[in-house]
């Protein structure tokens, strides 16, 4: 095992096991506010438990380990390809040791080969700047939350959303009624309006790098995240869809730009057991500060 | 909106009587112990197009458990089981009645509710839903004790196979009972009509 490698590997330990400080502070914060003697307390109450005992036991929190998702920032002339080796290596001794399930499956055949290694897994997105930092931040995106994503194109005459921010709004309230508790709620939505399909639901994605305790800079989407948050959690569909106060954890919403003919907002949910980590490394690879 | 009031946790052991089966009501909270199969989507399609249940697995008066765990083996070779929350079933919902009807279930475990196919069976022939706390792989996985046994590891892969598990007190709620009562649709349809007052 090189530097990189080990790096990585503790990555992929400290993102499998460890809830991010921002998200547990969220999940207490919704325990807090279930009424005392129902079966959602009861739910959040496992859900803390199982915080807790993954993280002292260095286990995964979901056995769903999900989709193994890094992006790095890197200097021009940093080697790609070695990276790429690298985490691969680093997938597939994390998978040896439990931290990932094996989890990657031909879809023609069938097989599951054990490694999580094949095309699609790892995912690796690369982005190019001027200084000289390294930071690979990861997701891991179990394939429950994942199903119950949905991409909308506007106008949706059945929803009565039209190419504006009520429309949006309109048609991801009606993601999170659709979801129900099978994302396993509460959950966190990951918003792009504009965009293509494909970058639509990639760029969706990248919003769960942002912490859920920032704020968004543009107002007007920076108000439509808290919007969607508070309507969600009047709903009533609670942690797990077994009813209760706490739907939605957060919201956060990006926009690209798009074609005059399209208007997709696409919608990703994560499940309450986000798995997002991320580090800053040195020239070498070595683990110089933790980003989240 | 919906709330549930948290009343006694009731024991369920495997195998599980009809007339147990059919006490239960929607928002009892219950501990399963006993032997749990797993079994999830490739499990169900082999089942409905016919295919055998493996000599040594018996659903009958059981409790399905639709779940891909991480299972290592340990330094004395035997398997244990690190990780094992529910995965969601509404996958199922095409076969699900079938292996009611037909194997003899008395109870499913898994994650995010089930349809009115399901729904029925479970009325039919004396079957209940039972919801584990999704993404909870460690507390849930605690409650298993011992792992005998695996079926059709090599053709189905590690999270698909049929997963043989000695499990103490494992916590789950009655979202789908036996009398035709649903939970998610209780449940939706609220959220829905609530929804509708904020558009």
């Amino acid at each position: 095992m090189n530097v990189l490698q080990d790096s990585l590997l503790e990555l992929i330990r400290r993102a499998s096991a460890e809830i991010p400080d921002d998200v547990h502070k969220a999940i207490l914060d919704s325990l807090e506010r279930e009424k005392k003697g129902t079966i959602a307390e009861s739910a959040m109450k496992i859900i803390e438990q199982n915080i807790e005992l993954a993280r002292s036991k260095s286990q995964p929190i979901c056995q769903d380990t999900g989709s193994i998702i890094f992006y790095v920032d890197c200097p021009v002339g940093f080697d790609q390809l070695a990276f790429q080796d690298a985490a691969r290596e680093a997938v597939k001794t994390a998978t040896k040791k439990g931290y990932l399930r094996q989890n990657s499956v031909d879809s023609i055949t069938g097989k599951n080969d054990g490694t999580n290694l094949g095309p699609g897994s790892p995912t690796v997105h690369f982005h190019q700047h001027r200084s000289p930092e390294i930071s690979v931040r990861l997701v891991l995106k179990g394939g429950g939350c994942e199903n119950v994503g949905a991409q909308y194109s506007l106008p949706n005459e059945k929803l009565k959303a039209n190419r504006d921010l009520d429309g949006c709004r309109k048609v991801i309230l009606d993601a999170v009624l659709q979801a129900q508790g099978k994302g396993c709620g509460p959950g966190i939505l990951g918003v792009c309006i504009g965009g293509d399909r494909a970058t639509g639901y990639e760029f969706s994605k990248q919003q769960f790098l942002r912490k859920l305790d920032d704020e968004n800079e543009n107002p007007e989407l920076n108000r439509l995240e808290q919007d969607v948050v508070e309507t969600a959690n009047k709903l009533g569909i609670g942690p797990m869809g077994f009813g209760g106060k706490t739907t939605l954890l957060g919201t956060k919403i990006g926009v690209l730009n798009r074609l005059p003919a399209s208007y997709f907002v696409s919608v990703s949910y994560m499940c309450w057991a986000y798995r997002r980590q991320g580090v800053k490394l040195d020239a070498e690879g070595k683990v110089e500060q933790w980003l989240y | 909106m919906v709330v549930l009031k948290w009343r006694k946790m009731i024991d369920l052991t495997t195998p599980v009587s009809e007339s147990t089966i059919r006490s239960l009501k929607v928002g009892d909270e219950v501990a399963v112990s006993g032997t749990v199969f797993t079994g999830r989507d490739a499990v169900h399609k082999y089942l409905h197009e016919g295919g055998k249940l493996p000599s040594g697995v018996s659903l009958n008066g059981g409790i399905l458990y639709h779940c891909g765990p991480v299972v290592i083996k340990d330094e004395e070779g035997n398997w244990k089981c690190v990780a094992a929350g529910p995965t969601t079933s509404i996958r199922e919902e095409p076969y699900q009645w079938q292996i009611i009807r037909d194997f003899g279930l008395r109870g499913v475990i898994g994650k995010g509710g089930m349809g009115d196919k399901t729904l029925a069976a479970c009325k039919e022939h004396g079957c209940v839903y039972l919801h584990g706390v999704g993404g909870a792989a460690q507390v849930l996985a605690q409650c298993i004790k011992k792992v005998p046994n695996v079926y059709f590891m090599e053709q189905f892969g590690a999270p698909e196979a049929i997963w043989e598990f000695e499990v103490v007190q494992l916590p789950a709620v009655v979202t789908i009972d036996a009398h035709g009562n649903s939970l998610h649709k209780e449940v939706f349809a609220a959220s829905q009509a609530e929804l509708a007052k904020y558009l």
